[in-house]
């Protein structure tokens, strides 16, 4: 006869038979009965007290987008279940693998508007993958089960399952279900049909200006060596989106670096003169297309994507496969063809010399700027560090000017552009990063959203070294001002405390850089202690992310970086 | 022409929301749904109608009902041959002069009267929704008082409803 247990030790019978190290969550009444029985397992998994449990949910994703694992946040009913909301939304529009458990009013509760009670599987209902409310114990172990291999499997998401107190503390005879998962109505696609390879492979094998789009698929699938066999098979060139960055090294050859609105101007050229789209693992969100009318006006389109409902949905396609982009790639990969595309290549060098897009680099300031700053980041980790950014213009910089060759190592909010993530993110990234350094490059605006999980950074001792792009500004919103507003600087300039003295506070070194030249010694100090430490860089507050396609302009009418003058602004 | 779908979902509590749900927040209108058991214990049937013209657009709305979690099979019956039915119940102010009068129109739709009041009745049709909407019309001068209807109800003719197994999605799923 199985052993009795009660639902509360069921939660971690189960996390740890799904494989799970640690657990990213924050206590309360309606979860107190899993976290007294924590006190069972502790030598098994390890919980990390979080500040928030926004915090959470971006820790459990940080660690997820790092590890390729699932994430695991906790939260209590009622506002620490609905703190969690943000951190849900932003792990769905990244395809982010994450479990959030929560726990619920009695089920007898459970309606009659008790305290700390909120309809959480209802509020998280368009934010998640799917979820669960677990109303009998016998349930709590299958659908635990369940909600790791929906959220890893298919396009990766949020699962949530909330538990009521009561099924916390019903007991019942343990057995972890070992048989296959069957779900009726979930039946994630495997691999390409006969005709669709065919069909894709006619198309290719004709384009004269073919174009790669390479999307996050590209990493979730593990799809990198395809998409390098099928780039230098074909002799292709490729571009990334935001979150397909690290899919092919940037210092591959074939490689235009970003595509979109603050994307290499080349890579945008070549996308709207292409003959073929190639996209593989990404969604056409707006802000890589512009003007949908106009995009990629006399290109064919594939289009490989394993969620079925993303085909079609903003670009029409020629071709729309269903499936793997790893097995899709190692379908087509052999009838490939190698042309000569040298005068799509010449084409491509053309606009790329015609850009003045890296100038920047060159421009000799008074003040530090944000570009050169964040390439001295890149100098001074050789290149090779895991990178966390927050959102906003040190975001776009970052992808600019900080190179990534390896894959996994770039980790950002993305379709949700959460302001916030960074910090959490990257303190979830340290428990499985463990043979690179961990940077953040977060703003000012942006820092101020979770500062507060500092405090687990300093608890937890995470390797993480943060670099505050500090312009005074929340920058992309002031440029936005400034372009298409009148500069008209309404409630952008923020106020940020001392970050020296607030390092000093949380127990952490803090330092500030205000020159060039500073930046490689204080990284240095930074990369020789053993825990968080915090930099602020204080830059221009005047400068902005070029080039810029605004929102639903054409793709190709970018605007380009005018001649360099930072000169203060009316406010 | 409006879509039309039948999908089967697991008979689950929140399923009905799920699927409501996604129709609100993919902005995709839903003119009738109609659900119930299936001959399939702990399987439910839904015919839905949708306003979408578009086809790429219909294709998308399919394709969403079909990723959630809870949905088995979704079935875009809009150009199959299919039995269509609705059924109506409305209560029309009727006294003992004006009673014959309706009873007349209701036996030409083929209808039946369920309730009588001493100035109301309670009248009910079932049929194709067009025929619905005719009957509506002709009892509209004796004073409506409450209209109910089910919505569309459909069923593919013959045997042609698949059922769903992971082949016919990913082969329904791939080309548009």
């Amino acid at each position: 006869m199985a052993e009795m247990k009660t639902g509360a030790e069921i939660v971690w019978e189960c996390l740890i038979r799904e494989g799970v190290e640690v657990v990213f969550g924050y206590p309360g009444g309606a979860i107190l009965p899993t976290y007294d029985a924590l006190s069972k397992y502790k030598d098994k998994i390890r919980h990390v007290l979080t500040r928030h449990e926004q915090g959470a949910t971006h820790m459990a994703d940080g660690y997820a987008r790092a590890s390729g694992k699932v994430g695991v946040a906790m939260a209590t009913s009622g506002p620490g279940a609905t703190n969690m909301v943000t951190g849900i939304a932003t792990a769905m529009m990244d395809s982010s693998p994450i479990v959030c458990i929560t726990g619920q009013v009695a089920t007898t509760a459970i309606g009659g508007d008790a305290f700390q009670e909120t309809d959480v599987t209802g509020v998280t209902l368009p934010i998640t993958k799917h979820n669960y409310l677990v109303t009998h114990i016998e349930d709590l172990a299958p659908t635990i089960r369940e909600a790791f291999y929906i959220a890893r499997t298919g396009r990766p998401g949020p699962v949530l399952v909330d538990i009521p107190k009561d099924v916390q503390n019903a007991s019942i005879e343990f057995v972890y279900p070992t048989e296959p998962i069957e779900l009726p109505g979930y039946h994630p696609p495997a691999q390409a049909t006969d005709e669709d390879v065919a069909a894709a492979l006619e198309l290719i094998n004709s384009a004269e200006r073919p174009v790669i789009l390479a999307g996050h698929g590209v990493l979730i699938s593990g799809a990198m060596k395809e998409l390098r066999e099928l780039a230098e098979k074909g002799n292709i060139p490729v571009t990334t989106t935001l979150l397909g960055i690290g899919g092919l090294p940037a210092s591959h050859p074939m490689n235009m670096g970003m595509m979109g609105m603050h994307g290499t101007p080349w890579s945008n050229h070549a996308i709207q003169q292409a003959d073929l789209l190639i996209a593989c693992g990404m969604r056409f969100d707006d802000r890589v297309t512009g003007n949908l009318k106009t995009y990629s006006p006399n290109s064919k389109k594939i289009h490989i994507e394993i969620d079925a409902s993303e085909i079609n949905k903003n670009v029409k396609v020629d071709v729309g496969i269903n499936a793997d982009l790893g097995t899709v790639l190692r379908q087509i990969n052999p009838g490939v063809k190698r042309l000569d595309r040298s005068e799509w290549f010449g084409k491509i060098k053309d606009w790329e010399e015609d850009s003045n897009e890296r100038d920047i680099l060159q421009f000799e300031s008074p003040t530090l700027l944000a570009a050169q700053a964040i390439r001295k980041i890149w100098e001074g980790t050789k290149g090779s560090a895991f990178v966390v950014t927050d959102v906003g213009q040190h975001q776009m910089l970052e992808c600019q000017y900080y190179s990534h060759d390896d894959p996994y190592t770039l980790s950002t909010s993305g379709g949700a552009g959460t302001m916030g993530f960074s910090l959490p993110a990257a303190i979830g990234a340290s428990f499985d990063v463990k043979d690179r350094e961990i940077w953040v490059i977060v703003g000012d605006g942006c820092i101020q959203m979770t500062i507060m999980e500092l405090a687990t950074a300093v608890q937890e001792n995470s390797n993480v070294n943060i670099c505050i792009i500090n312009n005074g500004y929340l920058g992309m919103v002031r440029q936005w001002q400034q372009m298409f507003y009148e500069s008209r600087y309404n409630e952008t300039p923020i106020y940020s405390p001392d970050y020296v003295k607030i390092a000093e506070a949380y127990r952490m070194p803090g330092y500030r850089v205000e020159t060039l030249e500073d930046i490689l010694p204080t990284m240095k100090k930074a990369q020789e202690h053993n825990g968080p430490v915090l930099i602020e860089f204080v830059v221009e507050q005047y400068d902005n992310v070029y080039p810029m396609v605004p929102a639903g302009a054409d793709l190709h009418e970018m605007i380009r970086r005018p001649h360099p003058r930072f000169e203060k602004m009316e406010m | 022409m409006k879509q039309t779908l039948i999908a089967l979902v697991e008979d689950k509590p929140g399923v009905l929301n799920r699927v409501a749900s996604l129709f609100r927040r993919r902005n995709f209108n839903i003119e009738s749904l109609a659900v119930g058991h299936s001959e399939v214990p702990g399987v439910s049937r839904m015919t839905i109608v949708t306003d979408e013209e578009e086809l790429l657009r219909r294709n998308i709305i399919k394709a969403n009902l079909f990723k959630m979690i809870n949905v088995i099979d979704v079935q875009d019956v809009t150009d199959t041959p299919c039995v269509f039915r609705e059924t109506v119940l409305i209560k029309v102010e009727a006294d003992a002069v004006t009673r014959g009068q309706v009873m007349d129109v209701v036996e030409m739709y083929r209808g039946r009267i369920v309730d009588v009041g001493t100035t109301t009745l309670i009248v009910e049709v079932t049929g194709e929704p067009e025929k619905i909407e005719s009957a509506i019309h002709v009892l509209t001068p004796f004073t409506i008082l409450e209209i109910m209807r089910t919505g569309k109800i459909a069923m593919t003719r013959g045997k042609v409803m698949p059922r769903s197994n992971g082949t016919t999605r990913a082969a329904s799923n791939g080309k548009h």
